[in-house]
């Protein structure tokens, strides 16, 4: 609803005061009068004519005319078939480059995930203030700087659609520290996304990605303890929705997806199976080191080729990587020496992680497996 | 809706182009305010000849040098007509200056 009404007024604040508006009328009336046969036509119809009777008044004679010609009749010929789904537009809109990204995120969670201002500040840990403050600047920029309600010409699509999932992937990432409505509320996001955009195979893949980690979510903590993927229960894996998420991976490849997400989505996937292919997964990292250049996920590749069974390899790997104040390289290198016999030099390891650690769960963790050692 | 392009630039970066490399820049900005879309346009001489002007109590006050003492500095501007940032955006990126170490910054230039 308000997609169409951000669409059609292009105004995002007059579109949430319109909205607001018909909600209240709707309270007042359908108690006497019932429920209308089409609820969300009604509530559209009814909050365009409130903007306009606004609008209206507002006006000074010949300003902003350009709304009135096409909403003097809509009331009476109002149906649904006129509502036009105008939220991939809005998202596009939302995750505009142009705006900072926290805005774009807290805007995206409004506009399109439906949620109150308060509860995205108790998200983000920043008071409701701070939060209403962020969507009003990245509102107003939106209206002054002429950002288009529109979804963007073909040749500016790859970029923009890579904003658009990138933001949703910082909402999921957001959540899936803790906060799983976040991250429910990505997928959700994500879903939308795919059905708007049947033939993007990177949206398909980002969902499937989603959906595939948040499936495995109950797992990963044994109280607040971090549990590794070896290790994990596997009964409380949500199976439907890893095999829902394969589905939506298997759509993503036939759409001949080869980017990030869905390299991503399919190592995922082999991470679920009862015995893991580590050479394919292996293989799958290098094309993500050739798509990302991320020594992080270099650091992946050479944990993979450990698990295929040649930790030697994979630490002549890791002692290339710059990666000094990162954490999980200690770590790494720890469990890699570890299992060459080298206790010394995985002690010094898992020490030097120890310093690093900033969280109480990470911290009992490399305790944990220092006392192993 | 008409944005201004503000053109930022390091000092003395045309200097060092190559012979074909600042051509080729030469011949961009002149394509760009051959485009229909452009309105205004002009290139600044180097900040060294910029004086600050203030009005404190009726007197006019003058310092040497620019408002703001940063590496890149205005050395231009181009008024445009565009249909929404987007196309704005894609002019900008035009811009020669926009890519060595410079940036230009589009701003919507208010409606009378």
């Amino acid at each position: 609803m308000l997609a169409s009404l951000v669409g059609f007024l292009a105004d995002f604040e007059r579109a949430e005061d319109a909205a607001q508006e018909a909600f209240a009328t709707a309270a007042q009336h359908w108690p006497a009068s019932g429920v209308p046969a089409n609820p969300g036509a009604w509530l559209v119809t009814t909050a365009r004519n409130r903007a306009i009777d606004r609008i209206r008044r507002e006006r000074t004679l010949a300003e902003k005319i350009h709304l009135l010609p096409a909403a003097e009749a809509v009331m009476d010929e109002f149906d649904d078939t006129v509502i036009k789904d105008e939220r991939l537009e809005l998202i596009f809109t939302c995750c505009h480059p142009a705006l900072a990204l926290e805005g774009q995120v807290a805007l995206t969670l409004r506009a399109l995930g439906g949620l109150q201002t308060a509860e995205i500040a108790r998200a983000f840990l920043v008071s409701e203030e701070t939060m209403k403050r962020r969507l009003t600047r990245a509102k107003t920029k939106i209206k002054a700087t002429g950002i288009p309600f529109a979804v963007p010409d073909a040749h500016l699509l790859p970029d923009r659609l890579d904003a658009v999932l990138g933001v949703i992937y910082l909402i999921y990432n957001e959540g899936y520290s803790g906060r799983v409505d976040l991250a429910a509320e990505a997928i959700r996001l994500g879903r939308v996304l795919t059905a708007l955009m049947p033939d993007a195979p990177e949206a398909h893949g980002l969902l499937a990605l989603m959906m595939i980690h948040h499936a495995r979510r109950r797992a990963r903590f044994s109280g607040e303890d971090l549990v590794l993927l070896d290790d994990q229960d596997r009964s409380l894996w949500d199976m439907r929705q890893i095999t829902a998420g394969r589905a939506v991976l298997d759509r993503a490849i036939a759409l001949g997806g080869r980017g990030a997400y869905v390299v991503q989505a399919a190592i995922a996937a082999l991470q679920t199976a009862e015995r893991i292919d580590w050479p394919q997964v292996a293989s799958l990292y290098l094309r993500l080191v050739e798509l990302t250049g991320s020594p992080v996920v270099e650091l992946n590749h050479a944990v993979a080729v450990a698990q295929a069974g040649d930790p030697a390899a994979a630490l002549r790997a890791v002692d290339r990587l710059d990666l000094d104040g990162y954490l999980y390289f200690h770590s790494t290198r720890g469990e890699m020496l570890r299992r060459l016999g080298r206790d010394e030099d995985a002690r010094a390891a898992y020490r030097r992680a120890l310093e690093l650690a900033t969280s109480t769960p990470e911290r009992r963790f490399l305790t944990q497996r220092l006392e192993l050692l | 809706m008409q944005y201004a392009l503000l053109i930022y630039a390091e000092p003395g970066y045309e200097e060092a182009l190559s012979d074909v490399e600042r051509e080729a820049a030469h011949a961009e900005y002149l394509a760009l305010a051959d485009d229909a879309r452009c309105i205004n346009g002009a290139r600044l001489q180097p900040v060294a000849t910029a004086t600050c002007v203030r009005v404190v109590g009726g007197r006019t006050l003058m310092t040497d040098g620019p408002f703001a003492d940063t590496k890149e500095v205005l050395g231009g501007f181009c008024l445009v007509e565009a249909a929404n940032l987007d196309e704005a955006i894609e002019l900008a990126a035009r811009i020669p200056a926009a890519r060595p170490g410079g940036a230009v910054e589009v701003r919507p230039v208010v409606q009378r």
